[in-house]
């Protein structure tokens, strides 16, 4: 980890944007629930590099923005992404530390649970899912957080000294 | 919450929601590559055939249309002697879809047109096979549909062939719809096209909706369990229709100013134990049997739950 204290704005705009169109990208219905929630991956990926700067505040601003954009319900995102940044806030030391397949495991249990509030709210309105769908999200971001951390790493490390 | 049991939040909502029309604009242009390649880079010889083609078609259509003519005029006629009222006739829009929900729980997409092209709340859309879903959100460019395959819509049909009336929800399947408390002795067969009733005031009447595949009589349950296919191709279409009807959505009808009730979904292994529901079945006459939002349309079937219907009568 390098010492700069403080992320590079437009990197992190930009990624979170490009994470926003990959969420509402369209895909065929077969393989909807294989894709992976590029919002939270990214958000653990920047709680972890700049923890005081990615706080709770920030998670849920950007879950209302994906709210917004996806048309869920207002909060219901938001919701979830403030139980992911409360996590990454508690664990960020530990983690930061680890191999990325090690991390891999961890983003599966983190997404695990954003999809968790996320289906719960979908259960109050009546739209049920069985676990073993709802949890096929976490799975893909796992199998993708080695790929995204290398390339997230990569990334703000070019463009540190901008 | 707040969002979806009161409508407090619908005006908000219809204006910040804007922000999403760049993303799914965005998001839509390598279908429109695709869509503008198939336009243009194909050969002279297959313009020709495809151009001969349609030809053919139209007038196969234009012919159709002649019998039409006359059947109309009849149809009026007999209208005007048994003192009901007219047909109405539809003004459509064509919109096209530029999204569909990231979330593969909700059967939702988004159209390019919006209020600013007069989309209103409720508006049916249609594709050409069928009816396809209705408006939920209007915002200024795009606005959003709900598809009837979704497991919180509902819509009430009719059997073609003999005009037996029937509800048909989505169960959270894009090919199936199922049909809500038919009877065992009703005649209901594979096959049967069932085309939109009108009964909610919402959807203009007779637009095919879904054909029955198939129907099966448990004698150890109270209904027949009957699938259907909807006709609309919900996952292919691009180019859709959005029907006016003359007569605009009432503002006593407009989903967000229905009654909240508990949107659970009713199934048998439900408790009996639903006070809330069926002390709410007196009022729930005056409702429309289809509507947006998920909990008013639980709370307020005409039929509910089979369930419920004793536990009015026991209090009865």
């Amino acid at each position: 980890m390098d010492t700069a204290k403080s992320p590079n704005r437009w990197l992190v705009f930009s990624t979170f944007t490009i994470a926003l169109l990959l969420t509402v990208y369209p895909l065929p219905l077969e393989i909807a629930w294989l894709r992976p929630q590029f919002i939270p991956l990214v958000f653990i990926y920047w709680a972890m590099t700049f923890p005081h700067v990615m706080g709770i505040g920030a998670a849920w601003l950007l879950g209302f923005l994906t709210d917004l954009i996806t048309h869920s319900i207002l909060g219901q995102h938001a919701l979830a992404m403030v139980v992911v940044a409360y996590i990454c806030a508690l664990g960020y030391q530990r983690i930061r530390t680890y191999e990325p397949w090690q991390q891999a495991l961890w983003v599966f249990v983190i997404v695990g649970i954003y999809q968790l509030f996320v289906n719960w709210v979908h259960n109050l309105t009546g739209h049920s899912a069985v676990p073993s769908d709802f949890l096929l999200p976490a799975f893909a971001s796992a199998l993708l957080w080695p790929v995204a951390y290398t390339l997230l790493e990569r990334l703000r490390l070019y463009y540190r000294h901008r | 919450m707040l969002d979806t049991f009161t409508p407090y939040l619908k005006p908000v909502r219809a204006y910040i929601g804007s922000v999403s029309f760049p993303f799914y604009w965005l998001t839509n242009i390598p279908a429109r590559i695709g869509e503008w390649g198939e336009e243009h880079l194909v050969t002279r010889d297959q313009l020709i055939e495809e151009n001969q083609a349609l030809r053919e078609e139209l007038l196969i259509h234009k012919r159709k249309l002649q019998g039409m003519a006359a059947v109309v005029t009849e149809n009026v006629r007999l209208r005007e002697l048994m003192n009901s009222a007219e047909l109405i006739e539809d003004r459509v829009l064509i919109a096209e879809l530029i999204g569909v929900s990231p979330d593969p729980l909700l059967h939702k997409v988004v159209i390019n047109k919006g209020g600013r092209d007069g989309v209103y709340l409720g508006q049916p859309l249609l594709d050409a096979e069928g009816l396809m879903g209705q408006v939920t959100e209007v915002n200024t460019f795009t606005s959003q549909v709900l598809l009837i395959t979704d497991s919180t819509h509902a819509l009430p049909v009719e059997i073609n062939r003999n005009g037996v009336r029937s509800i048909a929800e989505g169960v959270g399947d894009l090919y199936r719809l199922q049909l809500r408390h038919v009877s065992n002795t009703v005649d209901v067969q594979v096959g049967d096209l069932l085309v939109s009733s009108g009964l909610g005031q919402r959807f203009p009447r007779g637009y095919p909706v879904a054909e029955v595949k198939e129907v099966i009589h448990d004698p150890g349950k109270p209904f027949a369990t009957v699938h259907a296919v909807p006709k609309a191709q919900l996952n292919r279409s691009r180019h859709v229709l959005l029907v006016f009807s003359k007569r605009e959505v009432l503002p006593s009808l407009s989903p967000d100013l229905l009654p909240s009730t508990p949107q659970n979904k009713p199934g048998p292994s439900d408790p009996p134990s639903s006070d809330p529901r069926s002390s709410n079945h007196g009022s729930s006459n005056r409702q429309p049997i289809e509507s947006a939002s998920p909990q008013a349309q639980r709370g307020t079937m005409p039929i509910d739950d089979f369930t419920d219907i004793t536990d009015g009568e026991a209090e009865i």
